[in-house]
């Protein structure tokens, strides 16, 4: 088998290895798996009020999964894209409600001011991976809780007095579009989509076809043949992590600047940083297959919120699938090595 | 006629890949049979058969003429069968009595019976003539002492026929003397020995019967004593080969490479080169011959930029380089054939087409205002690839894909086509069949008398013996001879490389 369609088939099999597993615990737990399911197609695709929260989900997932995936390709492990996308919903957030520019300034201005912050958020653990050899891992689990916390602390006592959530980012940053939300029976649907989209291709052509693509990608197969042709490792490093997290960042301006506006003081994560590991894993860290990745996630996620009330089955179960997908994807090994066996006896 | 082992039959495959097929390999009881192959022609997937790590698809395996079935590693040694390997599995802080008895331990009481044990090594080291001290820590004792822990460590597990994996590969000329000594005592009381190399000359000195196998297939078994050296690399290759290099006499000029007093650390922070002097003049080969570990990979890695250097001088063409960034010192004209290909010299995962410009994409035509010109990128790789004969697929597979020679091949044609005035080639020929070495050393030579200078390493004293212009040795960091090699042999080499003094080697200085 080629290893094009074995990276194709791969993942298709462990999701419907998950969905498989899903149902025999609806079957365990007393539920109904196929009212389950119907339920979880009709809340994603059923109407196109969810068809458009769909495409709103899964614009922070493409972009969460481009940050996860980038880094990956160079070598590394972003945990904290949870993080970086914080920042960045901050930094967009407070550029949207905090000036009065003209769209063309205003909205552009809150998009940099979040790639910046979460660019600036990766550069961090960058640098101490380049310099001091400090295992990304660590210090982007730790940005993670820095970024929640401080955040939560200017939300409170900087950008608001004492409040829970800030005002309303200026029409001028906004991403929201009457005609999308009017298309889509007023679902929450944003222009972001269209970065997203547009962020896919860059990050293909920027590995793909750049020079400096040529390099990330060199250090991320073999660092040592890297620094034996001349390249500079640890800048290429620190590039990684900054890109990565400006993917990140920008992803948290999907939020500040489209879906909600504003920015509340959270009690946890959000999750799509988390969620970014996942389609990235699941997307083989391709721009195309975290695209796809992320259209499953975001429909599973938005298709979710239906089926307690359609079939009486808690929400909860989409996160088992979405853990056993994980979890499947993740033991991709044992599927290809099912998959050679099967190709071999074909041979025979 | 009694064998101790047959293999009879056996039969490999790894996926559509047929390693061994319907191999036969019988030895007879006392005698030293040698395994000769070319790398990669199944020589090591035949014995880990034996050894248990593979399980064959067919063919059976007897012991004393008994059918059995060697499941694993613990079988083997069960049926006496030890494994000396080319590289040694030892534990560097433990003494050679603890590293011996690892997995063995004599218990007395839930405690190890540390002088029991001592006893029982002392005794079989002086049954073989093996002069192994058993209280000695590994990381004290010299490389061809730990090879003798290692065949201690078979004979203490009660082995009667033992595999040597390549044993000469890492030994001095006067340890491999020693080694063939050992070989023969240990045949006299009465084990049995597979040898597998590819060095036809141990086999002419030291084996009884020789079973050659080529791309998987078994050639045939043949008495030592009745064929000769061209015979034997006939059955190996499948051609005939011309052992020595061609040359004319090299026409060196001005001075390329100037090393002056140059010290560099290891890893681990010791000095592993220590004021180290080297001259390189353009149009001549040097060559450097030294027991691996003597500073040479820190020497290569220090004026290659890899390894910060600690002080000296290294120019080339009368520029200073020392501790300069890799690229800068690419761009002064040095090309580098490193030692591990997988580690260094390529990487595995991209198209063998984009390796063949991994230093130089960023120049134009392959780059252009910073995006790659794909289609200049492979129409160059197309042309190394043709011209220096790398047989892969297409320009387009993963180098992963290729075998050992032709990745080796890639690697010269994109340092050769870069028309360096100086050539660093450190063990370019390592683990590469006959075929692929002569290919190698014309390259090396042509490049010499295109008026470059060419810096050789080389464990193989053949090798630096027969391409080399001059030959330096190295020792400790320090090379501490430079010799004619029309006025040296391989003993005197071979002292030098172990320390002596050039007088003690019977040479006037």
């Amino acid at each position: 088998m080629s290893k094009r369609l074995s990276g194709i088939i791969t993942p298709i099999i462990a999701v419907l290895l998950g969905i498989i597993v899903g149902t025999i615990i609806m079957l365990v737990c007393g539920y109904n798996p196929i009212s389950a399911y119907t339920a979880l197609w009709n809340g994603a695709f059923g109407q196109v009020y969810y068809f458009g929260e769909v495409v709103r989900q899964v614009t922070p997932y493409i972009l969460a999964g481009l940050a996860v995936a980038f880094a990956f390709r160079v070598g590394l492990f972003n945990i904290g894209v949870e993080g970086q996308f914080i920042v960045g919903w901050l930094a967009s957030v407070w550029v949207g409600v905090s000036f009065d520019l003209p769209k063309i300034i205003h909205l552009p201005l809150a998009i940099i001011a979040a790639i910046l912050a979460g660019a600036l958020w990766a550069y961090i653990p960058g640098i101490l991976k380049a310099r001091l050899r400090v295992h990304e891992v660590i210090v982007t689990i730790m940005m993670n809780y820095i970024a929640l916390h401080v955040s939560n602390y200017l939300i409170k006592n900087v950008m608001t007095n004492h409040k829970d959530r800030t005002g309303m980012i200026k029409d001028s940053a906004s991403l929201r579009s009457d005609w999308l939300q009017s298309m889509t029976d007023y679902s929450r649907l944003h222009w972001g989509i269209i970065i997203a989209i547009v962020c896919c291709f860059i990050m293909w052509f920027l590995l793909e076809r750049t020079t400096k693509g040529f390099e990330l990608r060199a250090v991320g197969f073999n660092q040592d043949a890297a620094q034996y042709a001349g390249m500079n490792v640890n800048r290429n490093i620190i590039l990684s992590m900054v890109i990565s997290g400006a993917f990140a960042g920008l992803a948290g301006a999907m939020d500040g600047l489209g879906t909600f506006g504003y920015i509340t003081v959270k009690n946890g994560f959000t999750g799509v940083g988390f969620d970014g590991i996942a389609i990235a894993l699941l997307g083989g860290n391709s721009a195309l297959g975290v695209f796809f990745a992320a259209i499953l996630f975001g429909a599973l996620k938005v298709g979710a919120l239906n089926m307690p009330l359609e079939a009486g089955v808690p929400n909860e179960l989409v996160d088992i699938i979405i853990a056993l997908i994980v979890f499947f994807v993740a033991s991709s090994y044992i599927i290809r090595v099912a998959l050679n066996r099967f190709g071999k006896k074909d041979v025979k | 006629m009694d064998y101790v082992i047959e293999m009879l039959n056996i039969r490999k495959e790894f996926g559509n890949f047929v390693a061994n097929d319907n191999i036969t390999l019988q030895i007879k009881k006392g005698e030293i049979h040698a395994l000769l192959g070319e790398n990669g022609a199944g020589k090591s997937t035949l014995m880990n058969v034996l050894f248990g790590l593979y399980q064959p698809e067919a063919g059976e395996i007897r012991v004393k003429g008994k059918p059995v079935k060697i499941t694993d590693p613990n079988v083997a040694n069960d049926l006496g069968i030890g494994m000396v390997h080319q590289h040694f599995m030892l534990v560097d802080v433990f003494t050679v009595t603890e590293n011996i008895i690892l997995g063995k331990e004599v218990t007395k009481g839930g405690r190890i019976d540390i002088k029991k044990a001592e006893e029982e090594v002392r005794r079989i080291s002086e049954q073989y003539g093996l002069a192994v001290d058993p209280q000695a820590k590994i990381y004290d004792i010299s490389v061809g002492m730990q090879q003798r822990v290692e065949i201690l460590k078979t004979l203490y597990r009660g082995a009667e026929i033992l595999i040597f994996d390549e044993p000469t590969a890492v030994l001095t000329p006067q340890e491999i003397t020693e080694l063939i000594q050992i070989m023969k005592t240990l045949i006299k009381e009465g084990k049995s020995i597979i040898l597998i190399t590819h060095k036809l000359k141990e086999i002419m000195e030291v084996a009884d019967r020789c079973t050659v196998i080529r791309k998987g297939k078994g050639i045939g078994t043949v008495n030592v004593s009745e064929t000769n050296p061209n015979k034997l690399a006939r059955m190996m290759v499948g051609h005939d080969v011309v052992f020595s290099v061609e040359k004319k006499p090299a026409q060196p000029k001005q001075d390329c490479l100037v090393v002056k007093d140059l010290v560099v650390k290891d890893a681990r922070g010791l000095t592993a080169v220590n004021g180290l002097d080297l001259t390189v003049r353009a149009g001549e080969i040097v060559g450097i011959a030294g027991i691996d570990g003597n500073g040479q990979s820190e020497f290569i890695e220090a004026i290659t930029g890899l390894r910060k250097a600690e002080s000296g001088s290294v120019r080339i063409n009368g520029k200073e380089i020392l501790n300069h960034k890799p690229r800068k010192i690419i761009e002064s004209s040095v090309a580098h054939i490193p030692q591990d290909r997988h580690k260094h010299g390529l990487v595995l995962n991209f198209p063998i087409g984009e390796n063949m410009v991994l230093e130089n994409y960023y120049q134009e035509p392959y780059s252009k205002h910073g995006i790659l010109n794909f289609k200049e990128i492979y129409k160059q790789a197309k042309r190394l690839i043709d011209e220096f004969d790398v047989r892969t697929p297409s320009e387009f597979a993963l180098a992963r894909a290729l075998s050992g020679g032709n990745q080796q091949k890639a690697i010269i044609g994109r340092e050769v086509d870069r028309n360096p005035d100086l050539l660093i080639a450190a063990q370019p020929t390592r683990g590469l069949d006959v075929g692929a070495i002569e290919f190698i050393h014309k390259r090396l030579i042509e490049q010499r008398d295109h008026g470059k200078a060419v810096l050789l390493v080389s464990f193989e004293l053949d090798e630096i013996m027969s391409v080399s212009d001059r030959i330096a040795v190295i020792y400790e960091g320090k090379i501490v001879a430079v010799v004619d090699p029309t006025e040296t042999d391989e003993q005197e080499l071979g002292l030098l490389m172990a320390g002596s003094s050039r007088k003690e080697a019977g040479v006037d200085v």
